[in-house]
């Protein structure tokens, strides 16, 4: 069954009023006879409603810099924000020496009532000394978590003391959890702070080698950077750095020398991506790892930026060996895939890049949407202008960037970059409607009643979305597929990535265990009773 | 035993006045516990004929959780026990959260006794956050007395304590029990402070005229009970404290909106 303006109109009718006309407006119906779809996004979640949300802090300690292996994060405040926030995001690093590698550790001031009550900096100065005497550790984050922001603890001047003491960077970002409307409040926090602290610190003025890139936005989960990385470096990139999967401090200083930056989620980074070709004249890609298709289109769209026939020939080269290795084994997994639906509600970008990947073993996205994207998410890059701050966002501070005068190099001409533009998406990003078919469904900031009904509705084969809602939608008989930790597997980009991936999810299909699932109540009877003669 | 608390505008008088009534009630015989819910832990001075008291929270954080009632509670004038639970230096930390810890901690260790008559809260300035907030908060004061004086900046204070005590009187059982004026000598101060009550729906429990003798008790670190018993503001108090003590009048206050204030204040002539 598809969905309608009708039978969408009787899912919300069970809302409140007011609700309706709210939700109403994150909802949409693709519809490519009209000139654009405007979509809702960015705002708050109605209270009471049952949301796949993060927090700031989630967003800026948790997802842009928590990766970042050489550099102990210092967690401020009770000790829950800094457990739950530890690994579970599943960012893999290895490190040449393991000595700098401090993603295991959890490191947290562990306010107690009394530094509530008296201030938790003096507690925050010894927190940062201790670290510098048992890890000597390359850099320290301080991430601020709510109740340092009521209690104002001033972790701003405790971080540039301690930083003058020790003579290494530490960096505090006040991220308290109820700054924004989600995690992607924290993200452009983390960006600020890596932007103004650390990118450009290192001496490099010339790029170490040739087709110097670096690589935004691709946080390494279950290893997918390395699949990324491999490829590449077989191409002949130079990566200098990845922000921030598997990242690394020493590498982050030098990112200002790339010659290219290749945004993978655009959601989260291209703030720095932005800063990236203000301050230093680096154009960005927009890229896609995940999903063959979209992975080779990415490699060409590369090489045609540097215009190298060497390069060109090499990337066509490694793209049909890597092809007739992977095409044969993803073969046998199409069979069990071919003619399923899938929802696909992800971050600020997979639920976009994952499309592409079901398409190709034949699935059909019939609904996806993200948890915290923006407008240009969805509608692309040129609706930013129309986007209108509220002060939620006005409550994130914007950093501006201006041309260095030293390292400033226009890496392209004008004229080649409008060329290139008309070809790829150089330093802009279409979003995720225009990829959409006629009538699938784009819901921003999916919820927990909104969910199940959809699914009544449209009854996927799969449902890819997080930990929050993974059990609900297997409880009713639907597999689940995380795709933000990946379910202990991965990695998902990349040749090697869709072949784990259509493996996965072919297993999702094939598992006997949805014939197993009857709830009780489906074959028992909720009461029961007898009846008995007597006075009527 | 009643549990009363007493908030106005900062530099009001509360300490003082507080203080005064807990000693004139003491004098006649009561058995009276002082908490002050002020950082600055002066509630207790006059009572305790100086600063030498040992905060709730000072304690706290210097023997952790292992806190004794005779570390934190000291005996003052005529057996009054005093407490103070103190906070943070000015700019940091969460004085309101200090409070809750506070008064938590005096209610684990018992210092509630059956034998008090009497428990007074001083509390800091204005109801700031819900920490100040929480002597009248989980039904702990019932009774709240407000100190005023005939000056607008004062009465606006009083009004918004209202709303304060409004929120938390229709979902608990705390009342306002009146207006004590600490007098500023204004004009027609008496004649406004008991419109002023009145609109309120509420009394003026008893107007406390301005006296020098007041300041010179409290420069020997006593009440005026203690320090002059025969002083006429000594009788002042003592009247006060009797007010209080047979006090029947306990009302949910109507806070007035700010046009309402002012033309009140128009009509005793203050604002010409």
């Amino acid at each position: 069954m598809s969905l309608n303006e009708k039978n969408l109109n009787a899912m919300l009718d069970q809302y409140p009023a007011k609700v309706k006309r709210n939700r109403k407006k994150h909802i949409v119906i693709k519809d490519s006879s009209l000139a654009m779809q405007e979509i809702e996004a960015n705002t708050r979640t109605i209270p009471g409603i049952i949301t796949n949300r993060g927090c700031a802090f989630a967003g800026c300690k948790g997802v842009v810099l928590g990766p970042l292996k050489d550099v102990v994060h210092v967690v401020h405040g009770p000790i829950g924000c800094a457990y739950y926030s530890w690994l579970t995001r599943r960012n893999k690093a290895k490190s040449d020496d393991p000595e700098k590698n401090f993603l295991t550790y959890c490191v947290s001031t562990d306010m107690q009532e009394s530094d509530i009550v008296f201030g938790g900096e003096k507690k925050l100065v010894r927190t940062i000394d201790e670290v510098v005497e048992i890890f000597k550790p390359s850099a320290i984050t301080v991430s601020a978590t709510c109740p340092v922001g009521l209690i104002g603890d001033d972790i701003q001047s405790v971080a540039r003391e301690a930083g003058k003491r020790h003579g290494i960077n530490v960096m505090a970002f006040s991220c308290e959890g109820y700054k924004g409307v989600s995690q992607s409040a924290g993200h452009h926090i983390a960006n600020n702070g890596l932007m103004e602290w650390v990118i450009g610190q290192g001496d490099l003025e010339e790029p170490p080698g040739k087709y110097a890139i670096n690589i935004l936005g691709e946080y390494n989960i279950g290893g997918d950077g390395w699949e990324v990385e491999r490829v590449l470096k077989d191409i002949g990139y130079t990566i200098l750095t990845v922000m921030t999967g598997n990242g690394s401090y020493e590498e982050l200083k030098n990112a200002h020398v790339s010659q290219l930056n290749l945004v993978q989620c655009h959601r989260s980074i291209n703030y720095i991506a932005e800063m990236l070709e203000k301050k230093y004249g680096t154009p960005w890609l927009k890229v896609n790892f995940i999903g063959i298709r979209s992975t080779i289109e990415s490699l060409r769209n590369m090489a045609l930026y540097f215009g190298d026939p060497d390069l060109l020939a090499r990337t066509e080269e490694v793209i049909a060996r890597e092809l007739a290795r992977v095409e044969p084994v993803i073969e046998q997994y199409k069979k069990i895939c071919f003619g399923k639906t899938a929802f696909s509600f992800v971050g600020g970008s997979r639920g976009h890049h994952y499309q592409g990947l079901y398409e190709e073993l034949g699935i059909e996205t019939v609904l996806a949407g993200y948890e915290f994207a923006h407008r240009d998410d969805y509608e692309g890059r040129e609706v930013i202008p129309q986007i209108k701050t509220d002060a939620d966002s006005k409550n994130i501070p914007e950093l501006h960037v201006t041309p260095d005068e030293k390292r400033y190099r226009l890496k392209i001409s004008e004229k080649r970059m409008a060329e290139l533009q008309e070809r790829i998406p150089l330093s802009n990003y279409k979003g995720i409607i225009t990829d959409m078919k006629d009538g699938s469904i784009i819901v921003d900031d999916l919820n927990h009643f909104e969910t199940e009904e959809f699914i009544k509705l449209l009854k996927p084969d799969i449902f890819s979305s997080g930990i929050k809602d993974k059990y609900v939608v297997q409880k009713m008989g639907i597999p689940s597929k995380q795709l933000h930790n990946y379910d202990y597997s991965g990695p998902y980009a990349g040749f090697n990535g869709a072949v784990n991936f259509a493996r996965d999810i072919s297993m999702c299909f094939a598992s006997p265990t949805w014939n197993f699932i009857d709830p009780p109540w489906r074959n028992t009877p909720l009461l029961e009773g007898t009846i008995e003669e007597g006075e009527a | 035993m009643r549990q009363i608390a007493i908030y106005g505008k900062g530099g009001i008088g509360k300490s003082t006045t507080t203080q005064n009534t807990v000693g004139a009630l003491a004098e006649s015989g009561k058995k009276i516990l002082v908490v002050g819910c002020d950082p600055k832990a002066d509630s207790t001075r006059l009572l305790l004929h100086g600063l030498n008291q040992k905060t709730v929270l000072d304690t706290l954080r210097d023997e952790g959780e292992d806190v004794d009632l005779e570390d934190i509670m000291r005996e003052g004038f005529m057996g009054v026990k005093c407490v103070e639970s103190g906070g943070p230096e000015p700019g940091v930390g969460c004085a309101g959260r200090g409070i809750i810890t506070s008064i938590n901690m005096l209610e684990s260790l018992g210092a509630y006794t059956d034998e008090l008559d009497y428990v007074f809260y001083d509390v800091l300035g204005d109801v700031v956050c819900g920490g100040f907030a929480m002597p009248i908060r989980e039904g702990k004061a019932k009774e709240i007395y407000i100190v005023a004086s005939g000056e607008l900046m004062a009465l606006y204070a009083a009004n918004n304590i209202c709303k304060g005590i409004h929120k938390f009187a229709t979902t608990g059982e705390v009342r306002l029990g009146g207006i004590i004026c600490n007098s500023r000598m204004v004009d027609n101060e008496y004649e406004l402070m008991e419109a002023f009550a009145e609109e309120l729906g509420s009394q003026l429990i008893h107007f406390l005229p301005r006296d020098n003798i007041v300041q010179r008790a409290e420069i020997n670190k006593k009440t005026v009970v203690d320090y002059d018993p025969k002083a006429d503001q000594a009788d002042e108090y003592r009247k006060l404290a009797q007010n209080i003590d047979g006090n029947q009048m306990f009302v949910i206050p109507k806070p007035m909106v700010q046009d309402r204030l002012e033309d009140l204040m128009m009509q005793f002539g203050i604002l010409n």
